[in-house]
């Protein structure tokens, strides 16, 4: 079966997808820090970093609306976080409501505080879906292993994106041939199937583990890890990469001397 | 003719006391195509996995007159290829070219030939210019081309193939079969394909619950019905009767 992409859109030939992936990988975790380390006040710096990062976005030529849907994924978490603070944070009182006969107010620290995780958590995952649909998943491995990203991590990292769509196809099927067989009845028979199902998946991929450890033991495996690299860091990567970090400290040190 | 693998008196039983392997005695020459036959769960697999030492037990295994231990292990896996028989569990890393470089990189050979090795068996199955495509997106018979290419860049001598023609197409299977009727290496497949078996293989053994039965010329086990009859691998004509 076929399955889109983790790193749809990364085989796009823009500036932004010829980088370096550790360069990639540097700036973006540079612009998560300095994006979460701006005061929740300073909107102008957040209306500075969104405009770095959309313009990137155009350069690399990723559908917008594409990236628009996918940075929607942080919803149910950032809600959860934001309607109990919204209404739970001490402060000062900026709308009341009556539910029923509970009294429900909204702070303003409350609402300073979800704005901050709002902000700063769309803007952070904008620049991730930046990442991941600019370079394809194993340069992206290979980054992080330059980067000395501890091997064990980049290799359970690997083996997730070799098995993830194996394990979703072996889903589909239990699915499909629990289905043919007139799945229904009573909701406890219907969650014991599931249970049942979700076991059989359990021990399908731990005899795959198995087996996959077989096929790698017999290729003179023996526990340490080695690749080949053809990473190379060009004239671009340098440029871009000192440019980037200096305007990302150019628009923080605004933050700052504005205060 | 030079022997390359022996087998003497090999049994062998899973941990739950099941008995697979029984007094097993074997030994294939330099050169040879052999396949080896048998039913569901006639313990084939489990066979080829001692071939390399993935599993151990007591009775002897030598390996071009090498007799397998602990200590020499990684020369038998540079000697033995095996291929599983799922190209999914062969297959294990993010890129066609990380995956046939894996056996060469652990040979511990320098970058440049490894790049070599992988371009060249590439070549030799016929997927050139695959190097970086994920195998998540192959057809199940690149796969299979690929899975043999993981073992011809490390070289061995001896290339053991589990089931190499199940879930392909004829016409993926006839391909894969002209491919390694190509390989100069000595060539182990287990199969119950004997469409494959007739057309690869000059000799053949057949495994059925743990033990050898037949050791013969393809041809003449071939011609003997009676022996594939007894131990399923031909059709039985049984009388249809209505279910029930």
């Amino acid at each position: 079966m076929k399955h889109s992409f983790l790193d749809r859109y990364s085989d796009l030939g823009s500036f932004v997808h010829r980088l370096d992936p550790r360069t990639k990988l540097i700036i973006t975790f540079a612009f998560i820090l300095a994006v979460v380390l701006t005061p929740p006040l300073r909107w102008q710096a957040f209306a500075l970093y969104f405009a770095v990062i959309a313009s990137l976005i155009l350069i690399s030529r990723v559908p917008p609306l594409y990236v628009l849907k996918r940075s929607l994924v942080i919803v149910p978490f950032v809600l959860m976080i934001v309607i109990f603070n919204m209404f739970l944070k001490p402060g000062d009182i900026v709308a009341g409501f009556n539910i029923w006969h509970w009294q429900v107010s909204i702070t303003d620290e409350g609402l300073l505080f979800s704005w901050n995780v709002l902000i700063k958590a769309w803007l952070s995952v904008l620049s991730l879906i930046l990442l991941s649909s600019t370079t394809e998943f194993s340069e992206l491995l290979k980054g992080l292993e330059q980067l000395r990203m501890p091997r064990v991590m980049v290799m359970i990292l690997s083996f997730m994106y070799r098995y993830i769509f194996l394990l979703v196809d072996e889903v589909i099927r239990m699915k499909q041939a629990r289905d043919s067989r007139n799945f229904g009845g009573k909701r406890m028979w219907q969650l014991k199937t599931i249970g049942n199902m979700v076991g059989t998946l359990f021990l399908r991929s731990y005899e795959r583990g198995e087996r996959v450890y077989g096929a790698m033991v017999a290729r003179g495996f023996d526990g340490r890890t080695r690749t080949l690299s053809n990473l190379r860091l060009s004239r671009q990567d340098l440029y871009f990469g000192v440019g980037f970090l200096l305007c990302l400290s150019l628009i923080s040190a605004t933050t700052f001397i504005y205060i | 003719m030079d022997k390359v693998i022996e087998i003497e008196n090999l049994s062998f039983s899973y941990p739950d006391g099941q008995k697979v392997l029984h007094n097993v005695n074997l030994s294939i020459g330099h050169g040879e195509t052999v396949a080896l036959i048998g039913p569901n769960g006639a313990g084939k697999s489990t066979l080829l996995l001692h071939l390399n030492g993935i599993l151990r037990s007591n009775g002897t295994v030598r390996i071009l007159g090498m007799s397998l231990e602990d200590r020499n292990l990684k020369w038998v896996r540079s000697k033995v290829g095996l291929v599983f028989q799922n190209p999914d569990d062969q297959l294990f890393s993010p890129t066609v070219f990380d995956d046939v470089a894996f056996g060469p990189i652990n040979m511990g050979y320098p970058a440049d030939e490894v790049r070599k090795r992988v371009a060249q068996a590439l070549e030799w199955v016929g997927m050139k210019g695959y190097e970086g495509r994920s195998p998540h997106h192959l057809s199940v018979g690149e796969k299979k081309r690929v899975a043999i290419a993981t073992i011809l860049s490390m070289s061995t001598e001896i290339l053991v193939i589990d089931e190499p023609t199940a879930n392909l197409d004829p016409r993926g299977k006839w391909e894969l079969i002209e491919l390694l009727k190509g390989l100069p290496v000595t060539k182990i497949v287990a199969s119950h394909d004997l469409e494959m078996v007739e057309a690869l293989c000059e000799r053949t053994i057949v495994l059925d619950e743990g033990t050898v039965v037949a050791d013969d010329s393809t041809q003449s086990i071939m011609s003997n019905t009676s022996l594939l009859e007894s131990h399923g691998l031909a059709t039985i004509r049984v009388k249809h009767q209505a279910p029930g």
